[in-house]
């Protein structure tokens, strides 16, 4: 599923859930809207054409009722896919997520584990109105039990969801609308490992780490940075439940400074937690406090004003040149 | 026609079809009044054996639940719910599914549980704080006791809908199965039991709610729960058939949940039971009922203990004699010696079982932190304990 223009994110997530089903017949996908409609994004479309409207569910609409179906339906054995329609409409679920999904492997001792992928469409950047534009991770990691990945790559968007599918563990797959739309050349075919951050750019001087939306704009500001002769690197965490210290700390180590780019509000957000696993980790290698580069700490803001909100080159660039330099 | 379009009927005369199904409500609302047996004439035609059976379970029950109390007032337990008084509905949720279906309990439902088969002191390792959950769900088929209020009913839709969409594939293959949520009345204002009844209407799935009505959510009366004429009707706007029985009288609650249970299994659909009883405990071990409810209340409703209801039919139709009853009272107090017995047996769970069952396998993080704690665990265990201060020291 991919034209010359090259195969869009949507198009990659698709073809995984297509390769799902075709591959196990446990795979049942259930959301809102996900059978004729494809999807208010498209990203079931056709599927419920190919594989039925059992397996490709349009539920009533009512996300607590969708999640809790699932917990039921992987107690039977089954591989339930759940779309959430939009991120800001994933809290009615979060009961069963967080006391059952989370849960029910650990209270068990083992016994009941809940193979459940949840994909969530998350953040903002999309001229979309309230509630449109969460970014909803930090719940997601603070809670254990589950394993939180998101895409920031059309390859990634096949293998991260293909690696949810056929995990064991309970799933939270965040999309990122703003890179929906986003395509890359070749095909993508491959599995991708949960648990493994990737450095995608290398660079000597400091080290951005980032995920989801934000890993182009921290591309960007690298390949600016660049032509004012600072090499960034760049990681993509891919994965922040489990989260891989090993890459982080590796990827900080070699520059001595670090910046964390997230567009959640920074407030007892993921760059929080990875400020304080470097500082703990790599605390003699570095030359500058770990920064953070996030949203703002204020409800998401309506669609006009959201550029002042979301981290862009210019607020990166600026902490990156705060990372005492003089010294 | 596909198991999902299983209960669509026509839409109404001169009306598009998009808005459809419409369905006549008359055949899905409760009885007017609770179903009885006992003290009906239809109490003679039951099965003697089945009385004698239910009898026995009711006692047996009733002992679990005095002997499970006492231990949480002693501290073995941390707390414990009590089903006295609930007991028929107890017993009866058991007996009327088959191996191969699923219970989902509450943490009230104890009884249920044991009477899965699952051992009275497994049942218990939940409240004995070893473990959540003290046996194997596949195993006994039965759902952890759950505690977050009506969440237990959207699982129990989801395994009824996943077996029918399997036994679609496999016919023959034993899918037949039901699955029975229990819940009490307060959770029935929970948003999950609506999305559960939502979700059980929509997908004709074969689940059966049992609502015991005991009168109570912790303190708050079911007046100030629901304006609903009462919870059997809530059924009918979810297009599930209510039925309503009296929850005290043990063969009233096994034939109406048992034809439930068949019915949701023919394919007919999902059924509501609303069984009416009473809690002649407190909320649990650590609550103080007499804030909130009159003894008058309480005594009103002795009068008619599920127990005391059918001991007194079977004296009557001379089914239980002074014998009989020893015999089913000695079996009682060897439940409950051996669920002291179980008790005295101390056995501390391995604190290196913390890390064992987060995921599939452990973070890194779970493995440094575990590390952490197996390092700190042989520290203490090769230094001989100090006491914290000389008093404790002369103690
Ligand atoms: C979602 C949720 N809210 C609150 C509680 C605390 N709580 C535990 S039991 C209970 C009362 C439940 O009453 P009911 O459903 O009638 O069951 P009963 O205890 O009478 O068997 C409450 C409020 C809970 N366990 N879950
Ligand atoms: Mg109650």
């Amino acid at each position: 599923m991919s034209g010359a223009a090259g195969t869009t994110m949507v198009q990659a997530l698709n073809t995984a859930l297509r390769d799902a089903l075709r591959e196990d017949p446990d795979v049942h996908l259930l959301g809102e809207d996900i059978g004729a409609l494809g999807g208010v994004f498209r990203v079931t479309d056709g599927l419920a054409a190919e594989f039925g409207t059992q397996r490709c569910l349009d539920t009533p609409l009512a996300e607590a009722g969708i999640l809790g179906t699932a917990v039921g339906m992987a107690m039977y054995g089954l591989r339930p896919v759940v779309e959430m329609q939009f991120d800001a409409f994933a809290y009615p679920a979060f009961e069963q997520l967080a006391s059952h999904v989370a849960k029910m492997r650990n209270r068990t001792a083992g016994r009941l584990p809940l193979p459940v992928t949840i994909r969530i469409p998350y953040g903002g950047g999309i001229g979309g109105v309230e509630h449109h534009s969460d970014s909803s991770e930090a719940y997601y990691a603070h809670t254990p039990g589950l394993h939180v990945v998101t895409p920031a790559t059309v390859a990634d968007g096949y293998g991260l969801l293909r690696a949810a599918i056929a995990s064991d563990n309970p799933v939270v797959f965040l999309e990122p609308k703003r890179l929906y739309w986003s395509s890359e050349r070749f095909p993508p075919t491959a599995v991708a490992p949960i648990g493994q951050a990737v450095v995608r750019r290398p660079g000597t001087d400091a080290t951005l780490l980032t995920y989801g939306p934000s890993l182009p704009v921290c591309l960007r500001a690298a390949e600016a940075a660049s032509a004012e002769g600072l090499e960034l690197a760049v990681v993509d965490l891919r994965s922040l439940v489990p989260f891989d210290d090993e890459t982080v700390c590796a990827a900080v180590r070699a520059t001595g400074r670090a910046v964390v780019v997230h567009e959640s509000a920074g407030f007892a957000g993921m760059g929080a937690e990875i400020a304080a696993r470097v500082t703990e980790r790599c605390f003699h290698h570095l030359a500058a406090p770990v920064l953070r580069v996030t949203g703002l700490d204020i409800p998401y803001p309506p669609p006009l004003l959201e550029h002042h909100y979301l981290p862009g080159v210019d607020r990166i660039l600026d902490a990156v040149a705060r990372l005492q330099w003089e010294q | 026609m596909t198991i999902l379009d299983a209960n669509t009927t026509p839409g109404l005369a001169g009306q598009p079809s998009s808005h459809g199904p419409r369905r006549d409500a008359a055949p899905l609302l409760p009885e007017r009044e609770p179903v009885r047996v006992l003290g009906t004439e239809a109490a003679g035609t039951v099965d003697p054996d089945l009385l004698r059976d239910l009898h026995r379970r009711l006692v047996l029950g009733r002992r679990f639940n005095q002997q499970a109390t006492t231990l949480a007032r002693q501290g073995s337990l941390a707390v414990y719910p009590s089903s006295t008084g609930q007991e028929a509905c107890q017993i009866a949720a058991a007996m009327v599914l088959r191996e191969t279906d699923w219970l989902f309990p509450t943490y009230r439902d104890t009884l249920a549980v044991m009477a899965r088969g699952v051992a009275p002191m497994d049942v218990l390792a939940l409240m004995r704080g070893h473990t959540h959950c003290g046996y194997d769900p596949r195993r006994y088929r039965t759902a952890p006791l759950s505690t977050p209020l009506a969440t237990q009913a959207c699982h129990a839709v989801g395994l009824a809908h996943a077996a029918r969409l399997r036994a679609a594939g496999d016919p023959g293959g034993g899918h037949d199965v039901v699955a029975l949520a229990l819940i009490g009345d307060g959770g029935t204002s929970e948003g999950d039991f609506h999305e559960a009844l939502t979700f059980a209407g929509v997908l004709n799935a074969p689940v059966v709610f049992l609502v015991q009505n005991n009168g109570y959510a912790i303190s708050v009366p079911l007046t100030r729960q629901s304006a609903a004429p009462t919870l059997a009707h809530k059924a009918v706007g979810y297009g599930i058939t209510g039925r309503l029985v009296d929850g005290n009288d043990a063969p009233a609650v096994h034939a109406v949940l048992g034809a439930a249970v068949e019915h949701a299994r023919s394919g007919r659909g999902p059924v509501l039971v609303e069984a009416i009883t009473y809690r002649l405990d407190a909320h649990t071990s650590a609550d103080d009922a007499t804030r909130y409810r009159t003894s008058e209340e309480v005594e009103a409703w002795r009068a008619r203990d599920p127990l005391t209801l059918l001991e007194r039919h079977l004296r009557g139709a001379g089914l239980l004699d002074d014998a009989g009853l020893a015999a089913v009272t000695a079996a009682a107090e060897e439940l409950a010696a051996s669920m002291r017995a179980a008790v005295a047996r101390a056995d501390t769970p391995d604190p290196r079982s913390l890390f064992s069952h987060v995921y599939a396998e452990p973070t890194s993080q779970l493995r440094e932190q575990a590390a952490a704690l197996a390092a700190r665990l042989a520290d203490e265990a090769s230094t001989p304990a100090t006491p914290a201060t000389p008093a404790e020291a002369q103690a």
